[in-house]
């Protein structure tokens, strides 16, 4: 599948990136020149082939179901924009409230 | 036109596991906000999820109880998505490969049995928490919540009715508490249900356009949701519109469902393998190992109360609708109690106070020794039964034994001839004509003077034995 100019609009929004019409326009035939090459992988042969997840041989990595210190509020918080009664204040959600 | 609606339901059930799914925050509801979170849980930069044993225990212990097959290898995927919410930019669920799938749990809605298929039921993690505040001043976000265990399950579209999700619900719920991986607390949202309801022509095969419903929080709110829902697509429907396939919100307090309107682009979650985190093997060992530490389910359960005690079906669905209550009970009865009289005072005075005080039986300040102390005295005649029934909210709360308070308030019934036979003769003398009566062959006069005895016994006679005394007393004086 060719990636157009409307891929690279979608895909930049799901990104959340803002794009010019310059870098989409760049940005098409460079994202199909990485498929392509991506796409070699599909000559080969992998009828009976089970599906991995982890290219790393081990499974099970589990823990304890035990309680570890959090961090102090302060800290917890200290990244946000703004925060408000001890919570992060973000641009309203839904448009209708 | 008559139109079929077609339902099926997702369910996220938080687990009762300790810490979090991926990190060692504990899962405790109700603490200030962001006070529970770590590097892992708010997605800092270089923080490793690692997956809770006990979870994925719970998530293998539900799946068999829900007659799901447990796949032997699955994994856990990312869903990418933006919200605030989530602070790593995806959820860790799982996709393709859910731990439990290809389930059924029986359901009895309105005296027939039916099967609801389980399609699958997945281990993920979830959301902090966004407050929405007044218009204006933007959206809070308490990231507590973020990173709880859930396990979603997801039935397949086989309930048509507000009645049928709101039976399968209680049953999802009521097995989930007996097995200790959920509280079922929907107004906490540690059970949340989300919907989904299309219509079809009655008789059609092919499904309509599904509409997903959000945003309820009690089992009321459901069947209301969902009567309103079938409702409105009835009447797009029959006014020749087309229903759009969209997420709609109840509102609780318009009694009304309404299109969520999100700023998000549409779904496109772009899952993929968590490379964070290593599958998950389950081996034939380990199944057999949770399969063997299952307890009774609550069907098993009512099925055997009215097997093996011989219980009314209303009886013993009562008495197992929790699992506490019904271990409750079945003390009483090892104890040597008598079932059914057993069930009666469970279900009436015992349940009467548990639900006055809000607690469950576990909490119950009469033991079931206590209880079956009473009953014997019952049994015996030392109390009448209403006496009994009168003393019982004293009895619950004081903390005596029944001994010991039907001594100090004098309720002991009274069985000796001696007494008795005192209050039936000054009976008979005050009521002579009635006395006629009952000579000449009216028996149900009988029931008057009974009556007069227990009266003039200040309640405390013993009735049967008052009964057959006045039968040989009023044949006697003749």
């Amino acid at each position: 599948m060719g990636i157009n100019q409307d891929h690279v609009r979608h895909v930049g929004q799901l990104a959340r990136l803002h794009l010019s019409e310059e870098e989409i326009e760049a940005f098409s035939p460079q994202l199909n020149e990485i498929l392509r090459y991506v796409d070699e992988l599909n000559t080969i042969e992998t009828d009976g082939v089970e599906p991995i997840a982890s290219v790393v041989d081990q499974a099970n990595v589990l823990r304890e179901d035990a309680l570890k210190p959090c961090l102090p509020h302060e800290q917890a918080v200290a990244n946000g924009p703004e925060v408000i009664d001890g919570s992060f204040r973000v641009p309203n959600i839904l448009e209708n409230r | 036109m008559t139109y079929e609606p077609v339902i099926g339901v997702e369910v996220h059930a938080q687990l009762l596991t300790r810490s979090k799914m991926f990190c060692g925050c504990s899962t405790d509801f109700g603490q200030p906000p962001n006070t529970q979170t770590c590097p892992t849980c708010l997605g800092l930069p270089g923080s490793l999820p690692v997956a809770n044993e006990a979870a994925v225990h719970m998530a293998i212990r539900a799946g068999l109880a829900l007659n799901c097959t447990i796949r032997s290898s699955n994994w856990f995927a990312r869903k990418n998505y933006f919200y605030p919410d989530l602070p790593k930019g995806y959820q860790i669920s799982q996709y393709e490969e859910p731990i439990c799938e290809h389930g059924w749990i029986p359901l009895e809605v309105h005296g027939t049995t039916k099967r609801v298929r389980i399609r699958r039921a997945h281990l993920e993690e979830d959301a902090g928490k966004n407050i929405h505040a007044s218009a204006g001043s933007g959206s809070l976000v308490d990231l507590n919540r973020a990173g709880t265990p859930l396990l979603e399950i997801v039935t397949e579209p086989d309930l048509h009715s507000a009645d049928e999700v709101d039976a399968y619900l209680k049953a999802l719920r009521d097995i989930l508490r007996y097995l200790n991986v959920c509280d079922g607390n929907m107004e906490e949202g540690s059970l949340r249900c989300e919907p989904n309801l299309s219509l079809r022509p009655k008789g059609e095969t092919t499904f309509g356009t599904k509409v997903e419903l959000k945003n309820i929080n009690s089992f009321k709110f459901v069947k209301d949701a969902i009567d309103y829902e079938i409702t409105r697509q009835t009447q797009v429907l029959n006014e020749g519109g087309t229903v759009h396939q969209e997420t709609r919100l109840w509102d609780t307090a318009k009694g009304k469902t309404a299109v969520m309107r999100s700023k998000e682009e549409a779904h496109d979650y772009r899952y993929f393998p968590d490379p964070d985190l290593m599958p998950l093997h389950i081996s034939e060992g380990w199944i057999e190992q949770v399969r063997e530490g299952l307890e009774e389910l609550p069907q098993a359960k009512l099925q055997r109360f009215i097997n093996d005690y011989d219980l009314p079906d209303h009886d013993a669905r009562v008495l197992t609708s929790s699992r506490t209550l019904a271990d409750y009970y079945e003390t009483c009865v090892q104890l040597g109690a008598q079932p059914k009289a057993t069930s009666n005072w469970v279900m009436g005075e015992l349940l009467r106070e548990l639900n006055h005080a809000g607690i469950g039986a576990e909490d119950a300040p009469v033991t079931p020794e206590r209880l079956v102390e009473l009953l014997t005295l019952v049994e015996d005649g030392t109390i009448s039964l209403k006496a009994a029934r009168e003393l019982f909210p004293e009895f619950y709360a004081s903390g005596k034994t029944a001994h010991a308070l039907i001594q100090e308030t004098g309720l002991r019934q009274v069985s000796d001839e001696g007494p008795l036979t005192e209050f039936i003769q000054t009976v008979i003398a005050n009521n002579p004509s009635q006395v006629a009566q009952y000579r000449e062959g009216k028996e149900a006069v009988l029931g008057y003077f009974v009556g007069q005895v227990m009266k003039a016994s200040g309640g405390k006679a013993n009735p049967k034995k008052v009964n057959d005394l006045l039968k040989t007393a009023l044949l006697g004086n003749e």
